[in-house]
């Protein structure tokens, strides 16, 4: 790690599967909280499923396995009785200016970022994604040193390409936001923390709404069905749903993975062993989840025919499997 | 997924570097893994640069052309579309397809091109020419 200036405590940087999860549980570590990513992402009740077929990507629907930005930070706040500040800034340079300040009286400071704008991300994963988080914990000359939770260790970002990465507009534009805990209680993990933030979830998954949960799933493989083989739109629209699954950000079967690390953890950490068969059961639903990726990636590549009435059964298949989950794992917690 | 599940693929896209994933341990524990990348991401990625890519170099020979302004390279060189450009520029999106026409591009007052320039990260003269 880079030498911090000497006002800083030491910053532990660790490897995330997820930004967000990453920022919000590197940041409570360092405030003397013990959290872990999976806790905060399950505490958060941040696993999810929308299909927003009216919020274009590159002419492409938005479909997301998870909460929308910035629902794990506040999800988190809840629980954990803490308190957050977040900040916008209607000019780079005033981002920049209060962005220093904090970093002067030794504050971690989480940003929302565009993937695009940020130099060291590999070039082939510069995509326009507007809700990308990190975790700035302090300055060198001209280079802010950043704990970007995807990547193995921290990095180094000139002044100039944070702004622009802060300050990208456009669709979940950041408008320079930054957030950092105001308060931190240490609040000790409950059994009653536990089953709150697993029935707050169960609820956003069966939510009666078309567009989110199995409802959108069931929605998304209904459009999906109705795709023209032939056409090379058709092509272009499997490779993107595979890309919204498990390119940007986390992936699909990665958030399902997070999810029961975190049924496991937390089944030790407050008694509730009933928690463990269903830990097992959401690793092997995030398997299926795999298994319709790389079914995609192959259609992609032409190595497989263009099936989208299979794709859509496969996608069914898995809306099943959530919906029956779901319901047991609400009356484990009843 | 098991240990032996997570993908040590060497995809081309990660550039080298790791992405973290939660797996299975010979015991059923949940533990942090780190991948060097799946084929089915890789695919999907490669894919999504390449039509990019294309549009790009199908642009730069419509500029060469004279059918269309260096506007319309640079914005697919920078990986965006209309609906993109013009959001991020505030212009609505048939002003921005004027402006991919070189006669519209030519005449552009000098605070439009900067606002354009601004937005794709370059300087002005660079957004008039191809690279």
């Amino acid at each position: 790690m880079n030498a911090t200036a000497p006002t800083l405590p030491r910053f532990e940087h660790r490897h995330a599967a997820h930004c967000e999860s990453g920022v919000i549980s590197n940041m409570l570590r360092h405030h003397g909280v013990p959290m872990t990513e999976p806790l905060a992402f399950g505490l958060a009740a941040g696993l999810s499923f929308a299909y927003l077929p009216f919020v274009k990507l590159s002419g492409l629907p938005l479909v997301s396995y998870r909460m929308p930005p910035r629902a794990i930070i506040k999800g988190l706040l809840g629980p954990l009785s803490a308190r957050f500040r977040f900040e916008t800034f209607r000019t780079p340079e005033a981002g920049q200016r209060r962005l220093d300040a904090l970093l002067a009286e030794g504050r971690l400071v989480g940003l929302q970022t565009s993937v695009y704008w940020l130099p060291y991300f590999p070039p082939d994963m510069r995509f326009h994604f507007n809700a990308h988080n990190l975790l700035v914990y302090g300055k060198e000359g001209d280079d802010y040193l950043v704990s970007d939770p995807v990547f193995e260790t921290p990095m180094r970002c000139a002044a100039a390409d944070l702004a622009r990465a802060r300050f990208a507009k456009g669709v979940l534009a950041p408008k320079g936001m930054m957030y950092y805990p105001e308060t931190v209680p240490r609040t000790e993990l409950t059994q009653a923390m536990v089953a709150k933030a697993i029935r707050r979830n169960v609820r956003s998954m069966l939510a009666p709404i078309p567009l989110v949960g199995v409802r959108g799933m069931r929605r998304l493989a209904a459009r999906l069905q109705a795709l023209p083989p032939q056409e090379a739109h058709t092509v272009d629209y499997i490779g993107h749903l595979v890309r919204m699954q498990e390119e940007i950000g986390t992936g699909g079967a990665g958030f399902r993975f997070i999810y029961a690390a975190f049924l496991q953890e937390a089944a030790d950490a407050v008694a509730m062993p009933q928690l463990v068969a269903f830990s097992d059961r959401l690793t092997a639903i995030g398997d299926g989840w795999r298994a319709f990726a790389l079914k995609a990636a192959r259609i992609v590549k032409g190595r497989e025919a263009v099936d989208p009435p299979r794709l859509a059964a496969l996608l069914r298949a898995q809306a099943d499997q959530e919906e029956a989950f779901f319901r047991d794992l609400r009356r484990a917690v009843a | 997924m098991d240990i032996e599940g997570v993908p040590q693929e060497g995809n081309a896209t990660l550039a080298g570097h790791r992405k973290l994933m939660y797996a299975r341990d010979a015991e059923g524990r949940s533990v942090a893994v780190g991948s060097r990348g799946w084929e089915a991401e890789e695919i999907v990625t490669r894919h999504a640069i390449e039509v990019i890519d294309a549009q790009a170099a199908e642009a730069r020979e419509r500029v060469r052309a004279g059918a269309a302004s260096p506007l319309e390279y640079w914005m697919y060189q920078r990986r965006m579309d209309v609906a993109l450009l013009s959001q991020v520029t505030g212009f609505w999106q048939w002003r921005v397809r004027r402006h991919l026409q070189p006669r519209h591009f030519a005449a552009l007052p000098p605070r439009h091109l900067a606002r354009y320039a601004e937005a794709l990260g370059l300087d002005v003269r660079q957004l008039r020419t191809l690279p």
